[in-house]
């Protein structure tokens, strides 16, 4: 499959999962109000995708699940992405210092693995989902920061910044003209396996518990209050999952290349 | 021999800034969390209901915590260093020693899950490689891409429902004989796998189209001969040193596999501690957890080194 095609199904996906999201509340039912003489219906009139154990309406859930997600990989990769690419581009146009300050600080922070990190912050931080963002952000910033700084010092050592330099031009130009069109390629293919990660990272974390907990609707936690009734109810099982493989499936079709 | 001194010093090196991340991050999570320290352990030392400001005031002064901070951080890494790394606040029992017979178990499934993601991974992506572009190839890309979209709990939830509940192969979950570690094994090895057997592919289609293989065929080796001669070593360079980037993939993997299958190891003992706010424990699985990844990094270095004539002679 050519790049592009890989890219327009990934954009479909996700395009998919986020119209679930925003016509699910058309429906109109409660994700949180539950119904004991209604559990675990199969899909019918009423519920187009059935209830879960307690009644609740499977699409309102699943579809509030969605923004969930959707919400979270987007803030959290944004908190991510914007602070470790300005700081690559810090560290290759200063050097000195700082740049080795900042390049210890990346492999202090990678010795630990991600959802290591992630947990650690859930650990003592306050809130149910500030922690996630706070510790997702806190791992993924090394990825933006080493492939920006180390595009950037590449571009730099060029011959056309030099005679940009020689001829007056500013940092600004240099900046614009030259690093950006490059590192701004790279940071979106990252930035879209980032959100890939927040995704499942926060799946996985609510599906042991931490982080987001019942009643929120978010796909991890659903997982664990449906596991007790996949005989009777198969399919409220596999939906939550099936959302998660689109979602992360989609964003990296779209990040359209093999991960470094 | 000095670039394998050099790099299993940056391994020592990163076993360090481990501990002291580990270490920070728990002794600043003492401090931050909301309500009294000497309170919460006097209270889940006596139980909550007799402990009163007599007991909290005697425990903060049997553990320091009315000293100053610097001093407090000082006595905290000091006791890592001695690895004392004190008393679960949720069992009273001793970190050390309920992180001994965890590790036994973590070890246990993650080698298991490493030997399972070696036989899966990359004899299917040398098939592969062989001969790219044909079907197997293409398959081998759609399956691999969609079980790294796919997480490791939802992967395990699949084997358990299938293996396990429908098929009635293997034990649910739990620990005893081999039977209860193949399903976790199984689940760790699919996510290693899917990435490897993709290293292993590119390995493979790089050397069956370098010189030194045509050559190879040319003087009439056939195809698997001159695989089996010039190509395996050649492709696996790469394959294991892809093995330590995995390692994050493991290692995360463990956490949630541990839970989901009800294993006893420190992936599954963090959880708890986090849950239960038992800081000690925290820090001890934490830490044993980075500094496996750190020790698993430094054998992958070493088979690197040992595989490469061309690493031994720099």
């Amino acid at each position: 499959m050519t790049l592009s095609s890989r890219r327009l199904l990934g954009g479909a996906m996700l395009a998919a999962v986020a119209g679930f999201a925003l016509l699910g509340p058309l429906h109109g039912a409660d994700p949180l109000r539950q119904n004991l003489s209604a559990t675990l219906l199969p899909p019918g009139a009423g519920h187009p995708l059935g209830t879960d154990h307690l009644g609740r309406d499977m699409l309102a859930r699943l579809a509030a699940g969605a923004r969930l997600s959707f919400g979270y990989a987007l803030l959290a990769a944004l908190a991510a992405a914007v602070p470790g690419t300005l700081l690559g581009l810090l560290a290759a146009l200063r050097g000195g210092w700082p740049e080795r300050l900042l390049l210890g600080l990346a492999d202090a922070v990678q010795a630990l693995p991600a959802l290591l990190l992630v947990v650690l912050v859930t650990a003592f931080a306050p809130g149910e989902f500030l922690p996630l963002y706070i510790g997702v952000a806190l791992a993924l910033w090394v990825e933006f920061f080493r492939i920006s700084r180390n595009t950037a010092a590449g571009v730099l050592a060029r011959p056309q910044v030099e005679a940009a330099r020689l001829l007056g031009l500013g940092t600004g130009h240099i900046l614009r003209r030259h690093l950006w069109p490059e590192v701004a390629a790279l940071t979106a293919t990252l930035f879209a396996f980032a959100a890939g990660t927040a995704v499942t990272t926060v799946a996985a974390l609510a599906f042991v518990g931490v982080g987001a907990r019942p009643p929120v609707p978010e796909w991890g936690s659903m997982m664990t209050e449906l596991l007790p009734y996949h005989a009777e109810a198969p399919l409220a099982l596999l939906l939550p999952a099936l959302l998660i493989f689109l979602t992360v499936l989609g964003l990296h079709l779209l990040a359209g290349r093999e991960r470094a | 021999m000095g670039g394998l001194i050099r790099v299993l010093g940056g391994r020592a090196v990163q076993a360090v800034l481990v501990a002291l991340l580990v270490g920070t991050a728990c002794f600043l999570m003492v401090r931050l969390l909301p309500g009294d320290m000497a309170y919460r352990i006097a209270a889940s030392r006596y139980g909550y209901d007799l402990v009163d400001g007599a007991a909290a005031e005697a425990v903060r002064q049997e553990l320091g915590l009315d000293r100053p901070w610097p001093v407090q951080l000082g006595a905290w890494f000091g006791g890592l260093l001695r690895l004392d790394l004190g008393v679960s606040l949720a069992s009273g029992e001793e970190v050390a020693e309920a992180l001994g017979i965890q590790l036994g178990h973590t070890l246990l499934l993650s080698v298991t899950a490493l030997l399972f993601s070696l036989l899966i991974g990359p004899p299917l992506g040398a098939l592969a490689g062989l001969r790219s572009g044909g079907w197997w190839d293409g398959a081998l890309l759609v399956l691999s891409a969609a079980l790294r979209a796919l997480p490791a709990f939802v992967v395990g939830i699949g084997l358990m429902l299938w293996l396990a509940v429908e098929w009635e192969w293997l034990p649910v979950a739990g620990v005893g004989g081999w039977r209860e570690v193949i399903l976790p094994a199984l689940t760790l090895a699919l996510g290693l796998a899917a990435a490897s057997s993709r290293v292993a592919r590119d390995a493979v289609a790089g050397v069956v189209a370098s010189p030194f293989f045509g050559f190879a065929r040319m003087k009439g080796l056939d195809d698997a001969t001159a695989f089996r001669r010039h190509g395996v070593r050649n492709a696996a360079i790469p394959v294991v040193a892809y093995l330590g980037l995995q390692l994050v993939i493991l290692i995360e993997g463990v956490v949630v596999v541990e839970s989901l299958f009800a294993w006893p190891g420190i992936g599954h003992a963090l959880v708890h501690a986090v849950l239960g706010r038992d800081i000690p424990m925290v820090q001890g699985t934490a830490l044993v957890m980075g500094l496996l990844f750190v020790a698993l990094n430094a054998l992958t270095d070493l088979a690197c080194w040992l595989l490469d004539p061309r690493r031994r002679a720099a």
